[in-house]
Formats: C-alpha cells, structure tokens, sequence
C-alpha cells in the first residue's frame, strides 16, 4: 500500500469525496502506520479500530451513493483523552477514569462525525491535562517523535506526536494554559487555541473551566482552518459558548501580510526565555517584514504576575472541578468499600489520582478557603483583569502579538517532572492567552538542535482569521511543515 | 423575660420546589420525580458526569422573579451562581450551584418582607434575600440513617429547581412560624408555581434562640404542618436546659418526624467551609428592568387582594376571607362553589365550620379528601329543598368527604330523608306526650320548656323529623290541650 496516510485533511477529504482514495484504504494506512510507529512514541491511550473501519465503510458507501460528503470526508482524527466519546472510553489518562465510557459525544465530536470524519482513537494526555510534558499520564509517559528521549509537551503531548508521525491526519487537544500550543511547538506542529468560547466546551472534561478551550493539532495552517470550521460556532449545551454566526476559516487563508502591524512584547523576548527559543522567532518575524508587515516593541507589565494568577486559578476550579471523582457512580472503587462516606471517597481519590493531581487538588482547596480566599483566588482574579487590560491596550497599536511559544527547547524526559516550580515555568508564554480569553496560534518556525521551535502568534478576540493568514503567509513562503520526524 | 413567649426569636430556611416547571434547573430532564422508578430521570448533565455543563432554565428565573416581587423584595439586575462546595453521595459533582451574597456574589432578590395577621396583630416578617439553586439526590436508606447496612441513591430528584427564601429572625413563635409557611404557601400557589400538596416541595430549616440561650439550627423539617410540633419541641428543650442552668449549645439538630424530636447531628463550633466561588460555566443573568416589569404585568391575583375581593364581592367577614385564602385550593373550592350556587354565605359557613374542623382533625389536606365543590352545592341545596335538615347534613358532610359519595346518594342510602309524615309524627307526639307527663305541663305554662319535647321527637327519629314541621305540631297539640284544659 502506498503511504497514503501520509495525506494532509484538505487534500484527503477531496479525494475521498472523489472517491480517488477510499476513506478504508486510507484508515487501514495509518492504521498500519500506528502498528509500526506507536510503540516508540505511545501517542494512544486507547484505539478505536472496529468502529473507525465500520465509520470508513459507512463513508464509502456514501461517497459510491453520491451523497454529498462533510468537509471532513474520511479524515481520521485522533481526540485528546478528556473529550468525550460516546462508547469509546475517556480516561482522562488517569487511573481514575481507566474504565469511564461515556453515554454521550462532546459537542465537537459530533460536529466531526457529521462532517463525515472517522475518529481514530483517544490520545495520551497529562493526567486531567495538568503538566506540560506528558508525562504525568497514568498509563506511561509519550514521547517526542523528534528524538525519542524528548518530551513531547503538553499536555496534548499524544495528539501534537500522533499528528506528526503521521498515525492521524489531525487531532484535537484542550488548552488551559498551553496545553495545545506547547506540544504543537515541541513536535512541530500547527496548534490554536480558539478564543475562549468559540468552540463549545460540552464534553470536555473540565481542568480549569473557566480558562480551556479545544482546538485543532495539524500539520499545516490549512488542515487547522478546515478543522476550525468544523468544530467551531454556537451551542446551546455551552452556556459560555458565544452566540456569532459560523465562519469558513478557510477564506483567510490568503498569503498576504502587507500592513500588518505585529507587537512583539519585551516580556515574551527577555529574562528566563533560551536564545535557541527566540531566534527563530525573530528570524520569522524579520520573514514577515520582508513580505510587508511592520513590527513594534511593546510591553505586558503584568506578565510577571501571570503565572502565579494562573496558577492559582487554575487549581482553585480544578479542586472543584474535579471534586465528583469519588468512586461512587463511576471511576475507580478501591475494593475496601469499608468506612462512612468521606472515608471511602477518600480512599477512592488517593488511590484514584495520581501525585500531580493531588498536588494541585490540594493547592486548590487551600486558596479557595476561608481566610486565603481573597489574598489568593480574589487577588489572582485581579491579576487576571490586570493582564487583559494590558493585552487590550496593546491592541489598540498591533494587529496581533508575536512571541516564542515555549521559553525553552524540548528537554529530557524526567529531568524536570520531579520540580514542579521548573514545570510551571515551562507555561510562562502560553498562560496570558488563557487568561485573557484571546486566541493564540503555534507554528512550526524552525529548527535548533534538530529540535523544532513554534512561533506563538497571539490575536484579538474572534479574530482567528488574521491569526490564520498570517501562519499561511509564513507557512507557504519557508515550508517548515513539510518536515518529518526520522522514524 | 425568661420563659415567655416574647423571648423567642426564630429564622425560617425555606426551600420550595418550583413544582410548574417542567425541567429541572440546568438540564431538559423532567423534574416530576414522585412515584417514578429511581434513576430514570437522569441526563449526563443532573449526573454530573464529565464533561456535562448546566444551562441555565430560563423559566425558573421568570417563576423566582414572579415570587421575589410577590414577597417585596428588590430584585438584583444582575444574578450570578456559586459553588457550594462539600462531599455528600446525593451531590453528583460533590458542588451545589446555588447563588451567594458574599465574596462578590449576587443573590436574585433581597431584603423583601411579608405581613401576617396573627392573633388580631399586623406582623411584619422581615426576608432577607431569596435565591435560586438544584435539589441534590435523594438518599434512601433501609430503616434509620444510622442502622442502615446500605445507602441507595436516588438522582431523580438531582437538578431540579430550588428557591431558597431566608427570613430574618422575627418569628416569635412555632405558630407563627406555621402561619408564615402556610402565607408563603398560599402566595406560591396563586402565582401557580408551586404545588404544596406534593410530598416534600417545601422543607425548611429554622434558627431558634432564647434570650440567655444560644442559636441553635433544626434541620430537615418536611413541612408546614411539622414546623410547629419541631419549634414546640426545640422551645421546649432549650428552655428545661435554661431553667437548670446548663448552657445551651451552638448546634445543628435534625427533626426526627417519626419519634417527634430533634436530635444532634455535629457541633457547630466552626462553620464548615464550603469554599463558595463563581461557577463560571453559566453566565451572570442580566435582569433587565422590562422583563422585570413584564413579569410583574402577568402577576396573578395574590392572597391579600383575594381577601379583600372575598370581603367585598361575598360579604363574608375578614376572618372567613383570610381563613378561605390561607390555601389557593379552599380559595379556589369556595369560588367554584359559589359559581355553581350564589349562596357564599351558606358556603363560607359549612366550609369553615364543619369542613375544615373535619380536615383539621384528621390531618387531612382539602386534595386528600373526596369533595368537591358540586357536592358540598348539591348538600346545600338539599336542606334548602328541604329534603335533610342542617342536623343530618352535619352527619353526611364526613361520609361525602371520606368517600366521594354524592350527598343524594348517601341521604338515599341510607334513609336519611327528613320525616314529614303527618300522620307518623303526630301519633310519635301522642307518645312522646304520654311519657313525658310532667314535661307537658311545664310547657302548657311555659312555652319555652316545648323545646324539650321537640328534642325528644328528634331524638325518637334519630334526627330525621322535619324539625320546623315537628315544632309546629308540638305547639299546636299544647294548644288543644290549653284550651280542653282552659288554660290561658
Ligand atoms: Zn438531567
């Protein structure tokens, strides 16, 4: 068989429509792709081959019909582990949830499924999404399709490495404070981060609700637009999700940057940020100058407070948010049920949680307490208004930001899973688009220590497609995303 | 003031399912869980399984709004909702969405209030706010709570619509404490969201304190008939520990129905933290002044007004008006009865008297009986036609209440028609007038001692005998005797 998986969405979903490739054929290439590369890189947690082949057969059929095809014809789409799915299990890569199978579909999983797209299987995450590395997963660690002894990033590290290995055309991930755009950066891939209700939440299984967002993992800008205009839009199950009329994303993506006015802030260029994370950047940006943008030095005094505000919200909602895995109604029961209730819910979430979970758990509970309640969670919340104002008021001179996605490069696995201070800092660059609800956008930009380097482009609210044309411009005029891991 | 009424001062927490609605408060599951086979009203949403979101029920703010105007409260024009935080197995998600007044929350109503009239006084109920929040699970247990080998869980009732309305502490006493529920009810039930006849649609909690005594809170009181056997009895304990010096302690106590105490649950020495913050999945609820006043423009009539129409339209006096518009359903009962027969008087008189005192011995609501307005008519007009008495209908009355029966019926079977043959009662009254010699001469001199000998005709036909028909012959057989006796 041909190394079709190798295929792009856009291209695929066309030649499917045509029936040039049969969306079988095409399922059982990278169902063979992942038999032969997973191993290495344990990008799944859970596989879902019957029902994706008898989904392909159904496509097919459709295609031979000639009924009229989704936008996502026969493209197979790895789902990040804590979106729901309905009778595929979603652990949340925790132990807690090993055995959790959903009665329902998450909102954007049945947008996919009605654009005729075949869902491959359940990716390896950070257990509840909390870590940046993709390491905390309950069921072992995923690694970097680039080097294998790298992390990946997180805590979408199973859907970025599934995508460039080429064992899914796309993914989606969830971002609560990177979590999406730092894999998309270690593993070279494209990643958005939608503004904060753009994309219905219903069926994503809340870390920090009032921060996250799911989004497309692809290899190129135009998969990502594709993806968007699929699982974007209003529902009525999201109470937080925006009433705007649905866009094709598609439409932005046009090579040209002319006028354009980028921001590039001093925070996201200066102390604890690696030169090999920056040059490329700035090497990019001075790309975009050539083809007729014009970029500015502007500053967010308030990033320095940014990731202890997130932080510290982020684990507030997360004590509660996941304050229902108990044992009772599903999730794991230790098989001593013996003790009055808060004893066996106890006993069920030690056992159930991993150490990071509980770490943050705790830390939540504490700052939503009485007596540290305002000198933490109100304070953070105060941070929080600071930081959009300063982002607002950057937006009155730029179009959008430009910064590095990650402060650093892809590092070794374990060498900082034992220092959470470390691990958090891993976070500085992506935490203010979580705050401020704005979209945010990686893209591969390169190369250094045969390690790939994301370019963070950060814009205005809803304005997901000026975040579009300009990774196009930049995709299509240097072609880092024809780059594949040696594998 | 020790020991006298006027020390006690008693807060109400009352929670009242908002029984109209069709859905529960964030999800499209039916909230009609009475009688249903547990767990089967349940979405991923009322489970709290992951990944579910709430959507705000749009009606049961319109309903909330409706009561926040009713009890006089000024309505926010912005609401958001909290987490209550606390592990308990009937709480899905282990939180409560409910809505806060501190830490920046903004609860859907404050400072309202609502006036009895109670013994002859005007009393003002102060409420301090009124919010909007889910039911938890029911939780079932095979016999007592604490003996129970097992709990079961039941999420039929998860999610559905709450309003919690607090009170200031200006009850004075566990009677008054029943007149405010059962006001409270009645306003409920004209703006027709509520339906107090079902089982465990309004439960409350109360704050008592006696001056000297410490506040004390009585949890899980399942109605307005129990709050005044629960306060009665917490009044009662707090003032033997009073009078033998102990200190009353700062707890929470649990009304047990069934051995008619309350007993301690946990010190209250601190108060449990329940880590209230904002649960960002719902949006804050903007209450926009024109649909606050569209709201208020569709208000039903409400109890007070109803009184005063009762007053002015029937005539019937203050006390009857209140005593008929304490419930929408006996409201409701007289007016239907008066719209089938213009008598209110007549109808007021027999609901107050004989079919209330009938309902309240027996702990009956006016739903668990049998009547209905055409058949407490149809009795009426019965001793109008002059077919029974008032006598005899005083005995059908509980026989149509208890079984349904139409008062003809029961007046038919049972051969309760009033006696008004001439000929049977004059020769009773030959009888009765030869066993009673003495008795007939008092009354051929009295006219008053007659009375004795229509008693005895009554007595002799079981209350049967036409009573105006029966004087009339007794007066008229003293007559004759007058006059073959030549008394004057
Ligand atoms: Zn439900």
């Amino acid at each position: 068989m041909s190394r079709i998986y190798e295929l792009m969405a856009a291209e695929l979903s066309d030649k499917v429509r045509s029936q040039e490739v049969s969306a079988e054929e095409h399922l059982h290439s990278i169902l063979e792709r992942i038999d032969r590369v997973d191993e290495k890189i344990h990008a799944y947690v859970t596989i879902a081959r019957e029902e994706a082949i008898a989904r392909a057969r159904e496509i097919d059929k459709k295609a031979r019909r000639g009924e009229k095809l989704g936008l996502l014809a026969g493209v197979v789409v790895a789902v990040k582990d804590n979106i729901c799915t309905k009778g595929i299990r979603t652990t949340c890569s925790s132990r807690m949830l090993e055995n959790f199978v959903p009665p329902y579909d998450a909102t954007v999983i049945e947008r996919l499924k009605t654009s005729d797209a075949i869902i491959i299987g359940k990716t390896n995450m950070d257990e509840f999404a909390m870590g940046s590395t993709t390491e905390t997963s309950y069921f072992g660690a995923t690694r970097n399709p680039w080097n294998l002894d790298k992390v990946p990033g997180g805590s979408s590290g199973g859907s970025a490495a599934a995508v460039i290995a080429e064992e899914a055309t796309a993914a989606l991930g969830s971002d609560t404070g990177g979590s999406i755009r730092c894999p998309a950066s270690y593993c070279s891939d494209v990643g958005l981060k939608p503004t904060y209700g753009l994309v219905s939440r219903y069926g994503l299984i809340s870390y920090a609700n009032s921060l996250e967002q799911i989004g497309p993992i692809t290899r190129t800008v135009r998969d990502c637009a594709l993806l968007l205009s699929v699982i974007s839009g209003h529902d009525s199950r999201d109470s937080t999700s925006v009433k705007i009329p649905r866009e094709d994303y598609l439409k932005y993506l046009i090579s040209d940057v002319k006028g354009l006015r980028i921001g590039l802030p001093r925070e996201f260029f200066g102390e604890g940020v690696e030169e090999d994370a920056k040059e490329p950047v700035l090497e990019a940006v001075g790309k975009l100058e050539e083809f007729g943008a014009s970029c500015c030095e502007i500053s967010i005094p308030a990033m320095k407070y940014a990731l202890p505000a997130y932080y510290i919200i982020a684990m507030s909602e997360a004590s509660s948010n996941l304050a229902r895995y108990d044992g009772l109604r599903y999730g794991y029961r230790d098989e001593n049920d013996e003790g009055n209730f808060d004893e066996v819910f106890s006993r069920n979430r030690r056992i159930g949680f991993g150490a990071e979970v509980r770490r943050r758990i705790i830390l939540g509970t504490y700052a939503l307490s009485a007596g540290y309640f305002e000198q933490y969670y109100l304070k953070a919340l105060k941070i929080r208004t600071l930081i959009r104002r300063d982002f607002e008021r950057a937006f009155k001179d730029v179009d959008i930001i430009i910064g590095p996605t990650m402060p650093l490069l892809p590092f070794n696995i374990g060498e900082r899973i034992d220092d959470p201070l470390k691990l958090y800092m891993c976070d500085i660059l992506t935490v203010p688009a979580n705050l401020t609800g704005y979209p945010a956008l990686s893209v591969p930009s390169g190369f250094r220590k045969s390690l790939p380097v994301g370019m963070q482009i950060i814009g205005k609210p809803f304005d997901e497609g000026t975040l579009l044309r300009v990774a196009y411009t930049f995709e299509q005029n240097t072609g880092y995303h024809k780059y594949r891991p040696p594998l | 003031m020790k020991g006298m009424e006027g020390d006690v001062k008693i807060g109400l927490e009352v929670h009242v399912q908002m029984t109209s609605l069709k859905t529960k408060l964030f999800c499209g599951c039916s909230s009609d869980y009475r009688g249903k086979e547990p767990n089967t009203l349940v979405c991923p949403v009322c489970l709290g399984l992951p990944g579910s979101l709430p959507v705000l029920n749009k009606k049961a703010v319109e309903y909330a709004v409706m009561a926040a105007l009713a009890l006089n409260c000024e309505i926010s024009d912005r609401m958001l909702f909290f987490r209550k935080n606390y592990f308990y197995p009937d709480l899905p998600k282990n939180f409560q969405i409910t809505q806060y007044d501190r830490a920046g929350g903004v609860p859907l109503a404050r400072n309202g209030y609502l006036y009895l009239d109670f013994e002859g006084r005007r009393r003002k109920i102060r409420i301090s706010r009124i919010h909007l929040e889910e039911d938890p699970g029911r939780l079932v247990h095979l016999g007592s709570i604490d003996r129970s080998p097992y709990t079961l869980v039941d999420y039929n009732r998860s999610g559905v619509a709450l309003l919690e309305i607090v009170t200031k502490p200006d009850i004075r006493s566990p009677r008054e404490a029943r007149i405010f529920l059962q006001k409270l009810r009645s306003i409920l039930e004209h703006l027709g969201i509520f339906d107090g006849g079902l089982e465990g649609a309004m439960r409350c909690d109360a704050n008592i304190s006696i001056a000297g005594g410490t506040r004390v809170e009585v949890k899980n009181i399942s109605s307005f008939k129990e709050v005044e056997r629960a306060l009665s009895f917490e009044i009662t304990r707090q003032r033997g520990l009073l009078e033998k010096g102990i200190m009353v302690k700062r707890e929470t106590r649990h009304w047990d129905e069934a051995r008619r105490v309350t007993v301690s649950l946990r010190t209250k020495e601190t108060e449990q933290d329940y880590r209230y913050f904002p649960e960002l999945d719902l949006v804050p609820v903007e209450l926009k002044e024109e649909f606050i006043e569209k709201v208020k423009a569709e208000m039903p009539e409400l109890p007070d007004k109803r009184v005063e129409r009762f007053i002015s339209q029937y005539g019937l006096p203050r006390y009857d008006a209140s005593v008929l518009v304490s419930s929408k359903a006996l409201a409701d009962f007289f007016e239907e009865a008066v719209r089938l027969y213009n008598k209110p008087k007549e109808i007021s008189n027999w609901m107050m008297s004989d079919l209330l005192r009938y309902l309240y011995e027996n702990n009956l609501e006016l739903h668990e009986s049998k009547i209905t307005p055409a058949k407490l008519v149809e009795m009426i007009k019965l001793i109008d036609e002059g077919v029974i008495s008032g006598k005899i209908a005083k005995r059908i009355l509980p026989k149509i209440i208890v079984t349904g029966k139409s008062p003809s019926e029961i007046v038919r079977e049972e051969g309760m028609v009033k006696i008004s043959d001439l000929e049977f009662l004059e020769n009773l009254i030959t009888r009765i007038f030869a066993e009673n010699p003495k008795a007939v001469n008092d009354a051929l001199i009295n006219e008053k001692a007659a009375h004795y000998l229509v008693g005895q005709l009554m007595k002799a036909t079981e209350g049967k005998a036409d009573p105006v028909l029966s004087s009339q012959l007794i007066m008229k057989r003293l007559e004759k005797l007058r006059r073959e006796r030549g008394i004057k």
